[in-house]
């Protein structure tokens, strides 16, 4: 009886829970509603705040990085990654251990040796190269620099936090400013892509008609098209001689030309099974403009839609933009991205003594997983009353 | 006509204080609480009240379909199972659901059809195989006696041309072919108890009278026991012997055809039958309504379920006491009643 | 039924045009023509040419007249079996491409049907054992496999197969049957050699169809035939294997031209950092040459496979689906 008399407590406590909830429900608007859902999502939730945390890291790349990520330095190439020790005997003092590096003289390869009595003090927020915060205001602490004490030292002369590459450059440092290009590049290809898509998704689905058979055969070829082979060929023929920021906008202009396709099916979609609900009929019958009735009453109710889908499309421009810039066919050196960085690691021989050249796999991996969980929470959390 | 119920025979099927409970995240859901009846060989059983007040889920109960996360946690299903020409009572809610005994009844010695005939075929098999299927789980015949047999069966229920039907698929019927259909699949093995759940609904008028035609037909010709669910009082009114009459997963009361419907006792029953339109009825008078919605199944009230929608509630008792279905003190009556407008309440919680 | 076939297979003949456009499009778009790259090409190699020789090229390629006609030209001299010469390889584009159009084919379809046997049981799985802790482990798996491109997938394997086994993972052939003439032998090799590209080239499908399979059956496993399955008699898995599962392929088997679509073109990179004998090194190589006639022509065959892949699939489905056929029947 009195297990039974608990069970009825626990019952009627998540009773008032469910009115309550109820009320709640019934006044919410729909972007309260979004926003309780997904909210309840913890896997998205985590996603997001991983996202914020790049895109932190691609606004202040100048701070986190430490070191100037084109200086080749020739006696610190493959340097292997030095970890942060965060104590000695003495307690806490921040080091890394000091390498010593000289030519094998039968294989000629640079080797290296750890100096286990030497120890290079580093130090949080220190000063280091100057660079402007957002490119306006002028400063010059780093996340990670070598200790005033060093006597002006520069980290990049000392530290390789995650080793460096053939040419000595530091890894950490190309890392970080690699995430800025390719973490903006997807974001503009997407948003042109998702203008492309909403305008002909939204005529296709808004006019119907012979106009929306014609754009649902365009879109069925060219989805039915593979795009690695078709993006390698237009982006070879991108002149050589143009510069960083002509390519960048190149290769972004590609990427959301094959990706619209996607975002127009969404909203074609959404717009179709909008055209037969009942409220888009009372704004007709109440005499709405057109413009009026898409832009106030079919806009508002799938926007949520389209973020998840834009979202979803993320990733795959993200690996477009990686394995173009990977064959060499997209950004080019001096520009780095993920994709640059990984053309390193192509070599077996070089990969299998320094596996540290393939790291920049790894932001790769996480940013899509990280977008991928993102847009699935939206797109359940988009549905308020859906199960 | 339909009192030839009531010889005092034994039941095929009793069902005692059956309680299913559902178990999601947020909860309890007790969508079967305490549901207690029976039925006998030729026999028509009505179950029936709101939607959401636990008929469906009896019937899967009986039949041990109940879909996770809904569990059988209390009473009987007792069922005279015939085995090797003699009859055994089985407790159906003890057995296990997957096992040998219980997979032979169901469909074999119990079987059932469905509301949805357009839902409730594969849409992707021909409706011949989906019967013959049927056919050969409960019996040892070949392929090709099994198809003349599911041909004989669509005959059975009025399909012309059955041997062509046999190859077609549900979407190329009609919603009453369809159902027809559905009812031979459920006759396959010559089943003892039919349950049909909701069988009517989704057709239009005149093809639900004819599938009930059909049904007291095969009763007829095959003297099996039939429990018909339902929220329409009149199938119930054209159809049944006894009738059940269900609120919030209680049975409410209990009774003969006649007696429910001329001398309702529990006040739920009495205004679901003020509630239907009748050919005497005033015009222009509205239909009167049973006030309030049906709680939300997380909300259920203490006490008598019905106590908050109950014209007749009694403050201090109603909401303390939860009433039993009991016999009525009138004599000659089998009718059975859970409410304190007729008994004391007998529980001591307060 | 017919009609419906008729329709799809015109719809694929009209993408293969645009494919055969879009390649056309990738071999106009070098500076310079053809036939002037291509004659540089020779005399850096101390070939003599003659204008009139030169001339003739010209004309065979229609290069004096407007795009329009060299296109239609172009696709007159493939239907003679004419695909061009590779300066960058000296030798007929025909002769470049070789077994490699067939390899490719073969990865490909090594790879789907990877996809296949592991995605289809899993998906079944994680959807009748919703929200156990097996679906919630493949679920993550899916996740995970979803968000490794091929390529970095095949450099990892790359790794491991140096630094744990000392080999070289890549490739599709021992070296004594790289050159050999087709035999069982070599074919044998072929298969052992299959499992690696396959793997890179199959996890980003596997892990899209497997959810697409939990999604799908887990909308079927909740329609009222499943019960009606149940309540004739069938145990719960007999009735789900024979009917959710069944309708469930459907949609399993109309998404795989996407799929399919993919690995031909993520077979690109991956067979570059697994040195395959495929397509893929070659249309690098092309394109970075600017040999233009190669690289249209790989990029044709490429859209190819896909295309006929997609129309085979959509005879499956006919096959699968009845409703197709009646509702191409019915109008």
């Amino acid at each position: 009886m009195a297990e039974d008399h608990t069970t009825r407590t626990i019952e009627s406590n998540v009773a008032v829970g469910v009115a309550r909830e109820e009320e709640r429900i019934s006044v919410a608007t729909q972007w309260q509603l979004t926003w309780w859902r997904f909210r309840k999502h913890k896997v998205a939730n985590i996603a997001a705040i991983v996202l914020i945390m790049y895109y932190v890291v691609v606004l202040f790349a100048d701070f986190f990085a430490y070191a100037d990520p084109n200086l080749p330095a020739a006696k610190r190439g493959l340097l292997p990654p030095q970890p942060i020790h965060l104590f000695d005997e003495d307690g806490w003092n921040p080091h890394v251990l000091a390498f010593e590096g000289s030519r094998d003289p039968e294989t000629f390869e640079r080797v290296y040796k750890i100096l286990g009595d030497q120890q290079i003090s580093v130090q949080f927020f220190a000063q280091g190269l100057e660079y402007e915060i957002l490119g306006i205001i002028p400063w010059d602490r780093h996340l990670i620099g070598v200790s005033d004490d060093a006597g002006g030292a520069l980290a990049q002369e000392h530290v390789s936090l995650l080793g460096t590459d053939i040419q000595g450059r530091d890894m950490w440092s190309r890392i970080i400013f690699a995430t800025s290009i390719s973490m903006t590049i997807g974001l503009i290809a997407v948003a042109i892509s998702q203008i492309l898509g909403i305008v002909i998704g939204g005529v296709s689905g808004y006019f119907g008609g012979l106009i929306d058979t014609v754009i649902q055969r365009i879109i069925e070829i060219v989805r039915s098209i593979p795009q690695i082979p078709l993006l390698m060929g237009i982006a070879a023929a991108v002149p050589k001689d143009w510069s960083i920021e002509q390519i960048y906008f190149a290769i972004t202009i590609l990427l959301a030309l094959i990706l619209w396709t996607e975002l127009a099916r969404v909203v074609r979609g959404r717009f179709l099974s909008l055209r037969e609900e009942d409220f888009v009929m009372a704004a007709e019958l109440a005499g709405a403009s057109r413009m009026r009735i898409i832009l106030r009453h079919m806009v508002p109710s799938f926007l949520s839609h389209i973020i998840a889908a834009t979202t979803l499309a993320i990733p795959t421009i993200i690996i477009s933009e990686t394995s173009l810039s990977f064959l060499g066919l997209g950004l080019r050196p001096p520009a780095i991205s993920w994709g640059v960085l990984l053309q390193q690691a192509q070599n077996i021989q070089v990969l299998a003594l320094s596996p540290w050249l393939l790291l920049p796999a790894l932001p790769v991996i996480v940013a899509i997983l990280a977008f991928n969980f993102l847009g699935d929470g939206l797109r359940d959390a988009a549905d308020p009353y859906g199960t | 006509m339909a009192t030839r119920a009531a010889g005092k025979r034994r039941p095929l099927l009793r069902v005692q204080n059956l309680k299913t409970h559902f178990f999601p995240d947020e909860g309890t859901v007790r969508a079967v609480d305490g549901a207690s009846f029976e039925v006998c060989a030729g026999q028509t059983l009505g179950i029936v009240g709101e939607s959401g007040c636990g008929k469906s889920v009896t019937a899967r109960s009986i039949l041990r379909i109940v879909e996770h996360p809904g569990e059988i946690v209390e009473g009987e299903i007792r069922y005279l199972h015939r085995t090797d020409g003699r009859e055994v009572e089985l407790d159906l809610a003890q057995i296990s659901a997957d096992g040998p005994e219980m997979r032979q009844i169901r469909g074999g010695e119990i079987a059932m059809i469905f509301q949805e005939p357009m839902t409730s075929f594969s849409p992707v098999h021909p409706i011949g195989s989906q019967i013959v299927e049927a056919i050969r789980l409960h019996s040892p015949l070949g392929k090709r006696e099994a198809r003349e047999r599911a041909a004989d069966l669509l005959r059975q229920v009025g399909i012309s041309r059955a041997e062509a039907r046999l190859n077609e698929y549900a979407y190329q019927l009609s919603g009453g072919l369809r159902q027809r259909a559905m009812i031979a699949m459920a006759l396959s093995a010559e089943p003892r108890v039919l349950i049909a759940d909701e069988p009517t609904t989704a057709l239009d008028v005149t093809t639900q009278a004819q599938i009930l035609d059909l049904l007291r037909q095969l009763q007829t010709d095959l003297g099996m026991a039939i429990i018909l669910i339902t929220h329409n009082l009149g199938v119930v009114a054209e159809m049944c012997d006894t009738v059940v009459v269900m609120y919030l997963g209680r049975v409410v009361e209990e009774g003969s055809v006649d007696a429910i419907f001329h001398n309702p006792k529990h006040p739920y029953t009495r205004l679901l039958l003020q509630s239907i339109p009748s050919l005497h009825s005033e015009a222009r008078v509205p239909l009167p309504t049973i006030s309030g919605a049906i709680p939300h199944p997380y909300n259920r009230p203490e006490g008598c379920p019905f106590h908050n929608r109950c014209p007749q509630f009694i403050p201090g008792t109603c909401d303390r006491h939860v009433p039993e279905l009991q016999a009525l003190d009138e004599e000659e009556s089998d009718q059975l009643v859970s409410c304190f407008l007729y008994h004391e309440p007998t529980d001591e919680r307060a | 039924m017919a009609g419906w076939l008729i329709r799809r297979t015109l719809f694929a003949f009209a993408t293969a045009w645009a494919i055969s456009m879009l390649s056309f499009v990738v071999i106009q778009i070098p500076p310079g023509d053809y036939v002037t790259s291509y004659i540089a090409q020779l005399q850096s190699q101390g070939t003599i040419f003659t204008d009139d020789e030169a001339q003739a090229l010209r004309d065979l390629y229609g290069l004096d007249q407007p795009v329009i006609l060299q296109y239609f030209r172009w696709l007159g001299l493939m239907a003679q079996g004419n695909f061009g010469v590779s300066f960058e390889f000296n030798r007929p584009v025909l002769d470049v491409i070789g077994d490699r159009f067939l390899l490719t084919i073969v990865v490909s379809v090594a790879a789907l049907l990877l996809t296949w046997i592991v995605a289809l049981p899993i998906g079944i799985y994680s959807a009748v054992k919703q929200y156990s802790i097996g679906d919630y482990a493949f679920t993550f798996i899916g996740f995970i496999g979803l968000a490794i491109p091929g390529f970095l997938l095949a450099l990892v394997l790359m790794y491991f197969g140096f630094v744990l086994f000392d080999a070289n993972v890549g490739g599709l052939f021992s070296p004594e049957y790289a050159q050999a003439d087709w035999s069982w032998d070599k074919l044998w090799d072929l298969m052992q050699h299959m499992p690696i590209p396959a793997l890179a080239l199959g996890l980003a499908g596997t892990a899209f169809l497997m959810r697409i399979m939990r999604a799908n059956l887990l909308d079927e496993l909740r329609k009222p035939y499943v019960v009606t399955a149940r309540a004739k008699g069938l145990t719960n898995s007999q009735a789900v294997l024979k009917y959710p599962v069944r309708v469930a392929l459907n949609p399993f088997v109309s998404i795989v031209p996407f799929v399919l679509r993919d690995i031909v073109g993520g077979s690109v990179i991956v067979s570059i950092v697994l040195s395959l004998p495929t397509l893929g090194p070659i249309l690098l190589k092309s394109l970075i040459a600017q040999d233009s006639f190669l690289a249209g022509t790989i990029i044709l065959l490429l859209g190819v496979i896909t295309v006929v892949g997609t129309l085979i699939s959509d005879i499956l489905l006919v096959i699968l689906d009845p409703r197709i056929k009646f509702k191409a029947r019915g109008g």
